[in-house]
């Protein structure tokens, strides 16, 4: 028996003495609000302070803290009372998965020095990572919290569009939010898989019957015990990847068997009967698109080729002055959330019931529905609170494999990646080889881009199609492009499956065509901001895809960055190492050319509630307070009036997913009809005209209108069948038209657009880099929410910086965080973002998308920087310091006659 | 014995150690990584032994086998100590230096291991311990490779001893990682410098991650000797620092990027001595 402190209160529990505290804490006491992401020491997630120390609950054994106190973000000393305010206020908070760790970080830090600097705190905080915030929000709300004593944060606005109201659900992250991991039904089995070491092999399951008769086995399923179908892909015609696969295996990581365990026991896997025999693998598009199909479909293993074709590119680049030609290498990328995919199922009545994290619980619904056989209406996904998605939690991970559990034993289950499982068996970013020409004219305008890239992706389709369609639309840059030819493969490898990352593959061409537009400008003798300036699409100009545009932003960003940038660089002339980067970045928000609607529901109770049923997933971004505030403005009530329901497949209706920067834009005009419809119907009742007032107190909605008032007792009102009096919903599809076999058509409704300026210094000695600086300019339309804006701005920042200048995800070597790099605190240097708004027509209030905007100029920013300032042209990503040497130095023989060479064609 | 042990006594420590197959668990910060949800087999936890924990001076200093990299980080050392403490400072987060030992991070024995580099230089002992009896190694000899040390069965780290003649001078340590926190080093380097009368007397120079087990650079140590401090960063030439050194290949940087990063961390290190 161990007995301690637990948040003050004496607690005695029964555990293996070397149990991680972190499995006592969460399995057998109840306090999941410890959150554990690596189970390794890499990530701080699970930090509890022991004596006010802090430590890695994943690495205490339990036994250690006997007689000793224990504080969890479940307790409260004045230290989290401050920093829980000051987090709300600062939006340090996005997903929340990270925060309990930060807050217990920053109460050890506070109670050691209640004054932090900066720097301090950046020191303190150091072993926690955050994917979501780009930390510099977390290190304000520190210093903040520490100064506190005199001045509290400032009061919370709670007015509409346009103000920075605090996260509508942020009570529950700075509490410890209930995410996939944390709710399971008693008596859930744990579910475990078995997944293929190998990237290709054939394997033979032996004698499960023996296996099955183990104590504690409770059920055993192979690719053979699937109901339906088992072949899934995020878009539906592409269906190839199954749910658990026969033989052979396509890529490291695949599950190929389902283990179910009664609860309390080891779920021990080692003696599963599976043989494998490795069968060589296809692990470059190079030799891919020559070598055997991975999908007998699928010649040449292409999955998809997307191109764009307008004017005559290659007679453009003949008779342009200025011709420059190059090409860019990029590596897969890992989302790293620190929430590894979790969730737990049970059966209500004849409903499978799912809870887990997820951004898109419709397209979870469908293909667990198709997978499991079972008609949609007896699926139901809950979304739990989600630790991050950036894209990978849009494919289904563990939906099908925990419904087919609890559908085929009738018991409750749960299942919890490992980091390395999450790590192995959901999507990348696709890596890119891309080559090609630029040209422009004597005044430095741009005459034809040639273009094209080789996409990884992977032994299954998931977003291929989308990434591969994606790149040749915005392979431009929001440039004005007279012929462009654009071509964009997927093609399959026994790599892992390269799917949905921020930015649909648009990061990669911009690092491309960034990059060599600094050497075209330098070609041309003009300033490279000049020269962005020359060339920025205007309103009235046709895109690539022949699409004239509206609302274009791009100029407003460039020429607000105008002066940071003379005043920059001036401030590197003549010092040694600084340079001073910048790009741009346009980006079409929602499916491309395909139909992509939301649905909103809100309704008015008798009791006097006003209910938003909102179904766009909040995986950090915001939209559950983004949404609010849109209806609230168009209904014309505070959003404090609002209650929130959903998402839950059961309870809001479909508003798609949270995918492709879609959900402020389209999700945001369901949400305004949605209200605007309500609020006739109100007006009507009260016989009121369009400019009248509402004002909700109790069960009394009183609506005055130049002089007169009416008044409506919603508790005498009878409900009608949703249980509202009155009630409103609304479906909003962005109208785009289909591309022609050259590309050309409206793919998208509403375009953001953006520019970042990067300062930086290189080491040139070590080929390190430091950065001073970023300036983000980002045209968003409207900003609905200020906070969340520059929220997403820096988190996508840090993100790119990432993908710059440390992550490479690696099969095999780098499936952990310590040997996979995310940027830390330190990595991401202090960011001024100036909010341009340029209202778009289509846009909810004018509102663009933002959330994947924010990363794409980031790391091509960098790279020019780097180029700025000591002249080392990157061709490759990340731009590790070995790489950025090779770069200036040539240590390397074959580095630099590959870079020398290039490799166009 | 049972599953789990956290003695109170050096002498039940050591009793305990002798009853054959049980592993030593100190911060945990290299033993949980990779385990299930408890630890497998016996487990003998040496954080209760007060012998164990804490730095003492007097005839040089002895830092307790258990002590923590924050207890090291925030003591009030002489200035030849100030790598190990910049060191301490950069291994994890303060979670890991809370929870993580230096005698820990010496019998993980990883080629990367921070605290390694600092220790050469200040020319330390360690100090092991058996129900048989006492016996102490230079470092050099303790780590025998990757993931290999001098430890017998039944044998634990109790002690790193620093003698008198290493606790004279200044020290500095450089850390180089592609990011700013929670990076294992692509290459680290510690030295010490004794400066008299404006002239290098006693130099040692130690590098680690770039050869199988942290290494010392004599002919780096010899050529600073005798140099005047304007003139020692001079004396430090590539040759002398590759000649010691036998970097792979990994995920975090090539072999020629670590032996050309290597003179470079040398030249700051010492700079940062001397400074």
């Amino acid at each position: 028996m161990i007995r301690f402190s637990l948040n003050g209160a004496q607690v005695e529990v029964e555990a293996p003495p070397t149990e991680r505290l972190s499995d006592t804490l969460r399995e057998r006491l109840g306090k999941v609000g410890t959150k554990v992401g690596c189970d390794a020491g890499d990530c701080g997630a699970c930090t509890v302070l022991l004596d006010g120390a802090a430590v890695c609950a994943c690495l205490t054994p339990a036994a250690r803290v006997t007689g000793r106190a224990v504080t969890t973000v479940e307790g409260e000393t004045p230290e989290l009372t401050r920093l829980r305010a000051s987090f709300l206020a600062h939006g340090a908070a996005q997903c929340g998965i990270c925060t309990p760790g930060m807050l217990l970080t920053a109460a050890d830090l506070l109670t050691r020095n209640d004054r932090p600097s900066e720097a301090e705190v950046e020191q303190a905080l150091g072993g926690v990572l955050c994917r979501c915030t780009g930390y510099r929000s977390i290190i304000a709300a520190v210093v903040a919290a520490g100064a506190a004593v005199e001045a509290q944060p400032p009061e919370a606005p709670a007015g509409g569009i346009g103000t920075s109201v605090r996260r509508l659900d942020g009570a529950a992250k700075v509490a410890g939010d209930s995410f996939g991991a944390d709710e399971w039904p008693d008596g859930a089995l744990i579910v475990k898989a078995i997944r293929s070491p190998h990237p290709h092999a054939e394997f033979a399951i032996g004698d499960l019957a023996t296996f099955r008769a183990r104590p504690g086995v409770a059920a055993v399923f192979t690719a053979s015990d699937i109901p339906g179908r088992n072949a899934f892909s995020v878009i539906p015609p592409y269906a190839d990847q199954p749910a658990i696969a026969a033989s052979p295996a396509r890529f490291r990581g695949e599950c190929v068997a389902l283990v179910a365990f009664d609860p309390g026991v080891d779920p021990d896997l080692s003696a599963f009967p599976i043989s494998w025999v490795p069968l060589a693998p296809l692990d470059r598009t190079e030799a891919a698109e020559v070598g055997p199909p991975i999908h007998l479909s699928r010649p040449g293993n292409l999955l998809v080729e997307g191109r764009v074709q307008k004017g005559d590119a290659a007679a453009a680049l003949t008779a342009s002055a200025h011709v420059v030609e190059g090409r860019m290498t990029t590596a897969f990328v890992e989302h790293a959330y620190i929430e590894p995919e979790a969730g737990a199922a049970w059966m209500d009545d004849d409903t499978l019931v799912i809870r887990a994290c997820t951004q898109a619980p419709g397209m979870d619904r469908e293909d667990t529905a198709a997978i499991l056989g079972l008609p949609l209406e007896r699926v139901r996904i809950i979304p739990s609170a989600t630790g991050g998605g950036f894209g990978s939690k849009l494919d289904i991970s563990l939906q099908p494999l925990i419904g087919l559990v609890t559908l085929k034993t009738g018991r409750p289950c749960r299942m919890v990646y490992s980091r390395q499982e999450s790590m192995t068996s959901t999507t990348k970013r696709h890596p890119a080889e891309m080559w090609g020409r630029i040209g422009c004219d004597a005044e430095g305008r741009i005459t034809g881009v040639e273009f094209e890239g080789r996409f990884n992706t992977g032994a299954y389709s998931s977003w291929g199609p989308t990434v591969a369609n994606r790149v040749p639309v915005h392979v431009s840059g929001p440039y004005l492009t007279p012929a462009i030819t654009a071509k964009a493969r997927a093609i399959h490898t026994h790599g892992p499956v390269s799917g949905a990352f921020r930015g649909f593959g648009v990061p990669q061409g911009a690092l491309w065509q960034e990059t060599l537009f600094d050497r075209l400008a330098d070609a041309a003798g003009i300033d490279r901001l000049e020269f962005r300036l020359r060339n920025a699409l205007r309103d009235g100009d046709a895109s690539a895809t022949g699409q004239v545009l509206r609302a274009v932003g791009i100029h407003d960003c460039l020429i607000a960055l105008k002066p940071h940038w003379a005043r920059a660089l001036a401030e590197a002339a003549g010092r040694k190492g600084r340079g001073v980067g910048v790009a741009s970045c346009w980006y079409g928000c929602g499916n491309t050319a395909l139909p992509n609607p939301s649905t909103i529901r809100i309704g008015l109770s008798p009791d006097g509630l006003v209910v938003l049923h909102q179904g766009a997933t909040d995986i950090g971004q915001g939209s559950n307070t983004v949404i609010a505030q849109i209806a609230a403005e168009a209904l014309g009530v505070p959003v404090t009036a609002f209650r929130l329901v959903g998402p839950d497949t059961a309870l809001t209706p479909d508003a798609g997913k949270t995918s492709a920067s879609r959900q402020t834009y389209v999700t945001g005009r369901a949400a305004k009809a949605a209200a605007e419809g309500l609020r006739t119907e109100i007006l009507r009742r009260a016989n009121a005209g369009e400019g009248a007032t509402l004002a909700l107190d109790a069960t009394t909605l009183t609506v005055r209108d130049r002089g007169t008032t009416a008044r409506i007792d919603l508790a005498t009102l009878l409900p009608n069948a949703l249980g509202y009096v009155l009630s409103a919903e609304a479906t909003y599809d962005p109208p785009t038209s289909p591309l022609d076999k050259n590309g050309q058509g409206a793919p998208y409704a509403v375009y953001g657009y953006g520019a970042q300026m990067v300062e930086l210094e290189v080491d040139p000695a070590l080929g390190t880099i430091r950065l001073l600086k970023i300036t983000a300019a980002h045209d968003v339309g409207r900003a609905i929410n200020p906070m969340l804006v520059r929220g997403q701005i820096e988190g996508g920042i840090a993100q790119g910086i990432g993908m710059a200048l440390m992550e490479e995800y690696l099969p095999a070597r780098t499936e952990n965080l310590h040997d996979y790099l995310i940027p830390t605190f330190g990595d991401a240097p202090p960011i001024e973002s100036l909010l341009i708004e340029v209202p778009d027509p289509e846009g909810p209030f004018g509102a663009k998308g933002l959330g994947e905007h924010v990363l794409i100029p980031t790391a091509p920013a960098i790279l020019n920087a780097i180029r700025h300032a000591i002249g080392a042209e990157i061709t490759r990503v990340p731009a590790l310091p070995h790489r950025v040497l090779e770069a200036t130095q040539d240590l390397s023989p074959g580095a630099a006659s590959d870079a020398g060479k290039g490799r166009f064609r | 014995m049972p599953d789990y042990a956290r003695p109170q006594t050096l002498t039940d420590a050591l009793r305990l150690m002798g009853r054959g197959r049980v592993s030593v668990l100190a911060g945990g910060t290299d033993l949980y990584p990779g385990a299930g949800a408890a630890l497998a087999g016996a487990v003998v936890d040496l954080t209760g032994v007060p012998e164990l924990c804490g730095l003492q001076t007097g005839h040089g200093l002895r830092i307790g086998a258990a002590t923590s990299w924050t207890a090291i980080a925030e003591a009030d050392l002489p200035p030849a100590l100030r790598a190990l403490q910049q060191a301490a400072w950069q291994i994890g987060g303060r979670q890991i230096q809370n929870a993580g030992t230096i005698g820990g991070n010496l019998c993980n024995a990883s080629p990367a291991a921070d605290g390694v580099p600092p220790l050469m230089a200040l020319g330390a002992k360690v100090e092991l311990a058996s129900a048989q009896g006492t016996r102490r190694l230079a470092l050099e000899a303790f780590l025998q490779g990757p993931r290999r040390t001098a430890l017998s069965p039944g044998e634990v780290v109790t002690a790193i001893l620093i003698p008198e003649s290493g606790l004279q001078g200044r020290s500095a340590f450089v850390k180089l990682g592609a990011r700013s926190h929670l990076v294992i080093s692509i290459a680290m380097v510690a030295a010490r410098v004794v400066v008299q009368a404006g002239r290098v007397v006693d130099a040692t120079v130690a590098v680690g991650a770039c050869s199988p087990v942290a290494v010392r650079l004599p002919a780096v140590e010899a050529a600073l000797r005798g140099a005047t401090v304007a003139e020692a960063l001079d004396r430090v030439q590539a040759a002398d620092v590759t000649v010691a050194l036998a970097p792979i290949d990994d995920v975090r940087a090539t072999a020629a990027y670590r032996l050309a990063a290597a003179t470079e961390l040398v030249r700051r290190a010492v700079a940062g001595a001397l400074a």
